[in-house]
């Protein structure tokens, strides 16, 4: 394989958590690549390091051992401000259980990566920009006539859109999700699943961590996690 | 911009901010309201003594006085920055009324009004002769009698809304004084039987300087009277005290020590004087130092009450730490979204100490604000407690405060918001920086919700 495809690699990775008085190993040396508009699927069973993979993945923890190559840089040579700027720009996060704040309607939720970004006067130029983004997504995830509602006033699929379309605001390289479909009963799951698929199909690349099999066949690719490593 | 309107969202949002507001509030209001009236209780004391001394005294503490003071008052009246002079006799009397035997001691103060009223604020003061106060001891029913003027609080009890009931015309009324006279070696001047002068004098006035010592014991007398009973006339006159009154561009400390040069001149140029040793024990004092054992007592009092309220600033900080706490504990959740949409921990303090400025701000303003209203209506407050439940802030029968000090001072005001606002920060810095060093990752996992 030409690494050259691969915008996600990762190689060797280790990490473990001090658990009380022991230390609890939870990747044991984990190597994942992952090709521009892939749908790769990570199954396994609950504490397997699933999570802490895709973590790790999007920069959100560091590795104890090992590295991350997204687009060929090591992500372990970033200082913070590539993080972040890595995380605002490169990845968008869907969590299992959505992460929105409540302080914020669903627009403002949806522009917020956006807004995060740019400084006052930067935002004040382009805002207008950003909302037209935002509410192309909401609409897209069938969300326009939620706007202005607050994440408290949805269902848990609709909330699970919202975050969606989070995500998407900068229009990442890839997508990261975190059990999408776990909180929510079949039906708004499938209905979300159809939401990664369609994003897949129009090239974003999509890594979704999820412990049910089932929905794990909806991916391109599947990555079996046990015991701290790939199958 | 997020920080902004999220610091908006949680000021507005949270019950809990309403606490940490309305403990900023409270506090701003208490120390407005409290500051001011002691820094107008201050002022105003201030003011009073001033206007009692006028700008600087040339004077001595002894009973015996100081000769060549004409000559020393004509120096000062040819003075560019002097607007007036006054000599001064102090001294103590026993004072009876003819109706009866009953006397009492009373500090004595020997005045020409023509003179003092321009150096002092002496002529404000007096009630029967506020037109004339030239003629302040000539009494109105007999203008040809020597009056005298004496401590409105010695000749008619305040009521219990503080105010004096005067009558509409002076009454005919005769005091004896009586002094010691003593000669210029501070020995008795008469010997025998006859070591006291006494003088009758008609009552002309009062005089109501709001100073409650000098209003309940001192008596006003004529210059040369004053002069004749202390045994200060005669050859050498001598005087205890010259009042002295700059022209309004001159600043009082500049004033006096002009004044002073003079003097140190006016001692050298009559050392060889045969009553030159008097003039050793005067001193140039400014009208703060003159009357500093009064002051000072008060000043210390506000400088107490300055540290009180440092304590309650550091209670505000604690609250705000506290209500700090507990929200950037709720709001660990919050923090790992914003870090995993890339937001940086220089943002999220700043975002966390915009929510406690805006705390800071609002509450001062509302405090400020509760305060300035409180302070508007505090005498119309404490009249309404005092008809309907006979609560006063001060008995007005023993206190010589007329009505509670409510003049808010902008500089005051803005201190005590600014250091509010300080206290907000100092109060949310450590939260802050906690928050900002939160991983992400510990804040959004599941258990952590």
């Amino acid at each position: 394989m030409n690494e050259g495809n691969f915008i996600l690699q990762a190689e060797g990775l280790y990490k473990s958590y001090r658990l009380g008085a022991a230390d609890v190993k939870v990747l044991k040396g984990v190597d994942l690549a992952v090709r521009s508009g892939e749908f790769i699927s990570i199954v396994g069973a609950s504490g397997s390091g699933k999570s802490t993979l895709l973590h790790i993945l999007g920069a959100l923890d560091r590795p104890d051992k090992g590295t991350v190559r997204f687009e060929g840089s090591d992500l372990n040579k970033f200082g913070n401000g590539e993080l972040n700027r890595f995380r605002n720009k490169m990845v968008g996060f869907v969590f299992q259980f959505y992460h929105l704040l409540d302080e914020l309607n669903v627009l403002e939720n949806v522009f917020l990566p956006a807004m995060a970004s740019k400084s006052t006067i930067g935002w004040l130029l382009s805002r207008k920009q950003a909302k037209n983004r935002a509410k192309e997504l909401l609409s897209q995830l069938g969300l326009s006539e939620r706007a202005e509602h607050k994440p408290y006033q949805l269902s848990g699929g609709e909330r699970q859109r919202v975050a969606i379309g989070r995500a998407l605001m900068n229009e990442p390289k890839i997508l990261l999700a975190d059990e999408p479909t776990g909180n929510l009963d079949s039906q708004t799951g499938n209905g979300i699943l159809k939401v990664f698929e369609a994003l897949n199909k129009a090239g974003q690349t999509i890594v979704m961590v999820t412990h049910d099999e089932r929905i794990a066949l909806k991916a391109g690719r599947i990555i079996m996690l046990t015991d701290g490593k790939i199958a | 911009m997020y920080k902004v309107i999220l610091a908006i969202r949680y000021l507005l949002k949270r019950r809990i901010s309403y606490l940490a507001f309305l403990a900023v509030a409270l506090c701003v209001f208490i120390v407005v309201v409290v500051m001011t009236v002691m820094t107008g209780v201050l002022g105003d004391f201030k003011e009073k003594n001033h206007a009692f001394t006028g700008d600087c005294v040339v004077g001595t503490e002894s009973l015996v006085g100081f000769a060549y003071y004409e000559d020393f008052i004509k120096i000062l009246e040819q003075a560019d920055f002097v607007y007036a002079v006054s000599p001064v006799i102090k001294s103590y009397a026993l004072v009876s009324p003819k109706q009866n035997s009953r006397n009492v001691g009373l500090e004595l103060i020997g005045i020409d009004p023509a003179r003092h009223i321009r150096a002092t604020g002496f002529g404000d003061t007096l009630y029967y002769h506020q037109n004339d106060p030239a003629k302040a001891f000539c009494p109105e029913y007999d203008p040809n009698s020597i009056g005298f003027i004496i401590g409105i609080d010695r000749w008619i009890a305040r009521n219990a809304e503080g105010r004096y009931d005067y009558e509409s015309v002076a009454r005919n009324e005769e005091l004896i004084v009586s002094c010691i006279p003593l000669n210029a070696k501070g020995a008795l001047s008469k010997a025998g039987t006859d070591v006291v002068n006494t003088k009758s004098f008609y009552f002309s006035d009062t005089s109501h300087s709001g100073l409650a010592k000098v209003d309940y014991w001192t008596i006003y007398l004529p210059f040369e009277q004053a002069q004749m009973l202390c045994g200060m006339d005669g050859q050498d006159k001598r005087i205890n005290a010259i009042h002295v009154k700059f022209k309004q561009d001159e600043k009082v400390n500049a004033g006096c020590e002009k004044v002073s040069i003079l003097w140190q001149n006016f001692v050298r140029e009559n050392s060889g004087r045969e009553k030159a040793n008097l003039l050793q024990n005067v001193t140039v004092q400014s009208w703060k130092s003159y009357r500093r054992t009064f002051i000072a007592a008060m000043e210390k009092e506000q400088v107490m009450m300055i540290a009180v309220f440092m304590m309650v600033g550091i209670i505000t900080v604690f609250i705000v730490l506290v209500v700090f706490y507990m929200i950037i504990g709720h709001k660990s959740k919050d923090i790992g979204i914003l870090k995993s949409i890339g937001v940086s921990n220089g943002n999220i303090i700043q975002l966390f100490s915009g929510f406690a400025f805006l705390i800071g701000i609002s509450g001062s303003a509302a405090g400020a604000f509760c305060g300035w209203l409180f302070l508007l209506k505090i005498n119309s407050i404490e009249e309404w407690l005092f008809r309907h439940f006979g609560f006063q802030l001060w008995d007005r029968t023993i206190y010589a405060i007329g009505e509670i000090p409510h003049r808010i001072e902008p500089e005051v005001l803005a201190l005590i918001v600014l250091a509010a606002i300080a206290a907000c920060l100092a109060g949310a810095i450590i939260p802050s920086w906690q928050a900002a060093r939160l991983k992400p990752v510990d804040s959004l996992r599941v258990n952590q919700l």
